[in-house]
């Protein structure tokens, strides 16, 4: 069978990132629109590892590790922006988050 | 140590997260969203390993898959889903959104063909018995100064979440 190159990896994470920018685009449930951002820095991540494999540094899967913080404080905030917002509104669709819409 | 069977197991996986995704924006219910999540993300941690970064998929199991999803279900059982199961799903103007998806598809696609021979048949060797120490060091070494800022950053994570969920401050 054909040896796996860089190449195969970078065509997997455009795959999950396109994927992931669908998923924002179109989908109205805002978890879903968190979990499709968390699509997208998942592909960012195997494009930074895959680059540090090409390289033989370690300096991409570094960069990988704070990508998966800003992951976590992301997921939190928006999470949390969330809960209050229902409690609010008690609707949880993006197109209905209009109050700075006249 | 070389691995055994590369190219089946690379397919296997990718075609795991690949389904996952495709999973995750297609579900109706957000709980069987999560969980495609859930296998989307243990098949890249699986390709991580394959790429000889084993300290990654281990941070990507044990913070995605173990702390970020189960803050997404705590969410999903805060916020009632009785209600959105039965609305619509994608907004009014999704064709708009598909549009642009796949005009960045047609970009990815252009660039990842014509640059095909930018990359290099083989990568590089890296060391994998001493993965871990190697990253320990340049976080505390190198990157030290991206290291305090991202404890920082989720300092102030931790804390807006808990004053924005609280009813009175």
């Amino acid at each position: 069978m054909l040896e796996i190159t860089t190449f195969h990896y970078l065509v997997v994470a455009a795959a999950l990132f396109v994927l992931g920018v669908i998923g924002v685009l179109t989908r109205r449930n805002v978890v879903v629109v968190l979990m499709s951002i968390e699509l997208i820095l998942n592909a960012v991540n195997l494009n930074l590892v895959a680059f540090s494999r090409m390289w033989g540094g370690l300096h991409g899967q570094v960069f990988a590790i704070f990508v998966v913080v800003d992951a976590a404080a992301e997921a939190a905030v928006g999470l949390g922006i969330l809960i209050a917002f229902f409690r609010n509104k008690e609707t949880i669709n993006v197109d209905e988050i209009d109050l700075l819409k006249w | 140590m070389t691995p055994v069977a590369t190219p089946f197991f690379f397919y296997l996986l990718s075609g795991l997260a690949v389904l996952g995704g495709v999973l995750v924006i297609t579900r109706r219910n957000a709980v069987h969203s999560a969980l495609a999540l859930i296998l989307t993300l243990l098949a890249v941690a699986g390709l991580y390993l394959m790429l000889y970064a084993p300290f990654v998929a281990g941070v990507q199991i044990i913070v995605y898959a173990g702390g970020i999803m189960v803050l997404f279900l705590f969410v999903i059982m805060l916020v009632n889903i009785e209600r959105t199961v039965k609305e619509r799903q994608f907004n009014r103007i999704w064709p708009v959104g598909l549009a642009a998806s796949g005009a960045l598809l047609v970009l990815f696609v252009s660039v990842l063909v014509k640059g095909k021979a930018l990359f290099p048949e083989r990568g590089l060797p890296l060391p994998e018995a001493d993965n871990t120490q190697k990253i320990g060091e340049m976080l505390y070494g190198n990157y030290m100064f991206a290291f305090e800022i991202a404890s920082l950053l989720l300092l102030v994570a931790i804390l807006g979440a808990v004053i924005m969920t609280k009813k009175k401050i």
